[in-house]
């Protein structure tokens, strides 16, 4: 089994802190000396519960003021499967962080407070998710305790949440909704006994159940190529390997493959992982691979199945959220880096910005703001070869930094 | 249980894939070589990452003084049968140009001074990315630092101000005189690289291993008697353990643990367990809970 990452998503107090905090304690995952600070920082305010949230609100500010800032990765593992949770936090830079946190997982949850129901905050959440096309995600109907465990509280919102769904764009994805109550326990890890109505999965259940067929989408391969090795001995006077990752699926020996940009035609030689060869190199592995011809490949180069070229073009649209305090407007230039891939990109055209509430689109926009979301064309200095985000996610994703700056001020998705 | 081991697979990959963009993304990248495990398996995951051509880069190792002889030797091994260049500074040279001053007293340690010393490095050889062996799940606030954090002239974080990670894109764009510190095994958590030592059979100094050793008991923690590098109190008694190291940094502020485990695959029973035993508690706390018990029953107090 692989890692399995997965986001959390809820407004400010929803209680996603308090639910990781609750999952490691019920996981035994929490050290003794972690669980005596807990103990005596809830003490010393005056609780009379554990505060989970101290488990993982880490910087100093955040404890201070009580509240997430910046997205923390949190760990622990079953006899079964290993987790990495991202905190993400529900404050002004919402958008951001939420895009940032749901781009490396491939699960999510989304914190719903039972006493409030479906709020604006929830279609965001919902539809930041849906847009990074996460293909599981459970909504957690938290502080269950506080609306007496109603039944009906629960059915009502997710009938809400049903409707909101019909609007969705990726309808492939799997949700489910859980009552939980994070402060006392209930259907996080153990099944509730406040709740008999309920006969679905725990949420830890839901997440040890996942299987790699319920998080990745399966695509076509693609080799982009991070690095040559040539290791100039004697023993290995003339090697030429290819040093990079699989994305999409599997590549195998014998394989007729194309590399790009410049077209030219070979078959896989060898693949090598470390000092052993193998037949096929799996998804996600970082391999290294020799080609049966004297080819030029050099970095940032795309090695892929000759019956299966991405797009090839100096153009494309995307939907973009926006990271940067400072706008994107038309005609704007920034590096554009597409997986290992660095290119100059000109901003061609604002299309419409997109109300990630599901309350419609603005057209004539004259720039975009801190976490807004819109489709945007671009027009770039080299071709990139990419596929279409929908049909997969490595290779129709991109990051847009700022020339002047560095930073990373933007995230796309290619449409 | 034995638990299975295959998703190390994943996060083998992805180091693997980081390296490699610091090597591609940077001019005169280095590799912090403490010596210690977590190092240690940056250098084999490098060597995967390069195979079968060399490292691209060197070892620099930031010397306090205060090392475990054991892990000296080990690192000089190391070095010459892997053919790799390694760059010693040392701590010592650095408070003899009165950069920074000798802590003095009980707690004296140079874990505080090597930071200045780094810098000097960084500076000297113009090193702009250091790759590290930090987990995220260290610390806490560790929880928070991204796989490329950049870092300006002085050396300083701001972590208020991150550059947002997205997918598994690496952003090493950098200005003149900044650099970026990598984290490779950011995801792995100790049970994670012991388990990876384990599974790949990687040579480890002895001293993370059981063995007989001199030590005093301090503060209820166990703190080793040789080579005179921890600061005792004569009525500090030394008695002779059966201990190992769970890290092996600074001598000065590197406390044992009682153990009777002498292969890695004890190790890696040990540390499983403690994590995962009732409540979660570490071994090494209950062992020097039991170390605090046998302190009093010999009449310290
Ligand atoms: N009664 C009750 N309170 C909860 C529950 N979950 C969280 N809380 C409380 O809600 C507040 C906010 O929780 P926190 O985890 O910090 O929310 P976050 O902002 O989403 O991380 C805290 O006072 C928690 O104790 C729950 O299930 N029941
Ligand atoms: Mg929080």
């Amino acid at each position: 089994m692989e890692v399995l990452k997965i986001a959390t998503a809820g407004s400010v107090d929803d209680g996603k802190s308090t639910l990781i905090g609750r999952i490691l304690y019920d996981t035994k995952s929490l050290t003794t000396d972690k669980l005596e600070a807990i103990e005596k920082t809830s003490k010393q305010r005056g609780y009379d519960y554990l505060d989970f949230s101290l488990a993982t609100d880490g910087l100093v500010a955040e404890r201070e003021q009580g509240i997430t800032i910046d997205v923390a990765h949190i760990y622990f593992s079953t006899p079964k499967k290993s987790y990495i949770i991202a905190d993400t936090p529900g404050h002004v830079e919402y958008t951001r962080n939420m895009v940032t946190g749901a781009s490396t997982s491939q699960a999510s949850i989304i914190l719903i407070d039972a006493r409030k129901g479906v709020i604006e905050q929830t279609n965001r959440h919902f539809f930041i998710n849906n847009l990074l096309r996460i293909k599981d995600v459970v909504v957690a109907i938290n502080k269950m305790d506080l609306v007496d465990y109603s039944e009906d509280v629960y059915n009502k919102i997710k009938a809400d949440f049903e409707e909101l769904m019909s609007k969705r764009d990726y309808q492939d994805q799997s949700i489910s909704f859980i009552p939980v109550s994070a402060l006392k326990g209930d259907n996080v890890v153990n099944a509730s006994k406040n709740m008999p109505w309920y006969k679905g999965e725990t949420l830890l259940d839901h997440l040890e159940k996942l299987d790699k067929a319920d998080i990745f989408n399966v695509g076509t391969p693609r080799f982009p190529v991070q690095y040559v090795i040539r290791p100039k001995t004697e023993e290995y006077h003339d090697f030429r390997g290819y040093a990079g990752k699989v994305y999409g699926g599997n590549l195998s020996v014998g394989d007729e493959v194309v590399v790009l940009p410049s077209l030219t035609k070979s078959k896989i030689k060898e693949i090598y992982f470390y000092d052993q060869k193998y037949e096929t190199a799996s998804r996600r592995s970082s391999v290294t691979i020799t080609l049966e011809d004297d080819v030029n490949v050099s970095r940032g180069d795309m090695i892929v199945k000759a019956d299966d070229l991405p797009t090839i073009e100096k153009q494309f649209t995307a939907n973009v959220c926006w990271m940067d305090s400072k706008q994107l407007t038309p005609g704007a230039k920034y590096i554009v880096q597409h997986g290992i891939n660095k290119v100059l990109a000109k901003v061609d055209n604002i299309h419409h910005k997109i109300h990630p509430d599901y309350s419609g689109i603005e057209e004539e926009v004259s720039g975009l703001g801190m976490n807004d979301i819109a489709q945007v064309s671009f027009k770039l200095n080299k071709p990139i070869y990419y596929d279409k985000f929908k049909n997969h996610r490595t290779n129709g994703s991109f990051i847009i930094i700022d020339t002047q700056s560095n930073n990373t001020v933007g995230a796309g998705f290619i449409q | 249980m034995k638990k299975d081991t295959s998703y190390i697979n994943a996060l083998e990959n992805e180091a693997i894939y980081i390296i490699r963009e610091v090597a591609a993304q940077f001019e005169k990248p280095v590799l912090l070589f403490s010596g210690g495990k977590d190092s240690i398996t940056l250098v084999r995951l490098a060597q995967k990452a390069f195979y079968p051509a060399k490292i691209p880069f060197p070892l620099m190792h930031i010397d306090t003084g205060h090392n475990f002889p054991e892990t000296i030797e080990f690192r000089d091994r190391l070095v010459e049968e892997l053919g790799l260049e390694l760059i010693v500074r040392n701590v010592q040279d650095s408070i003899d140009q009165g950069k920074v001053k000798e802590e003095s007293g009980r707690y004296a340690s140079r874990n505080m001074l090597q930071t200045t010393t780094l810098l000097d490095a960084i500076e000297e050889f113009k090193f702009d990315a250091c790759i590290g062996g930090a987990r995220r799940d260290e610390e806490k606030a560790r929880a928070k630092e991204r796989i490329f954090s950049v870092r300006d002239d002085f050396g300083q974080w701001d972590e208020k101000n991150q550059r947002p990670e997205l997918f598994d894109m690496l952003n090493g764009e950098i200005d003149l005189g900044q650099n970026v510190r990598v984290f490779p095994i950011s995801n792995w958590t100790e049970l994670d690289v012991w388990s990876y030592i384990e599974k790949e059979n990687i040579e480890i100094p002895s001293i993370y291993f059981a063995h007989k050793r001199k030590v005093f008991l301090r503060d209820g923690l166990i703190w080793s008697a040789e080579d005179g590098v921890v600061y005792r109190d004569e009525e500090e008694e030394v008695i002779e353990e059966m201990v190992r190291f769970r890290t092996v940094g600074d001598m000065s502020c590197t406390a044992a643990v009682l153990s009777e485990a002498s292969t890695i695959t004890k190790v890696v029973e040990e540390i499983r367990d403690s994590s995962i035993s009732e409540r979660g508690a570490r071994i090494d706390d209950k062992r020097s809970e039991a170390a605090m018990e046998k302190r009093k029953q010999q009449g310290y107090f």
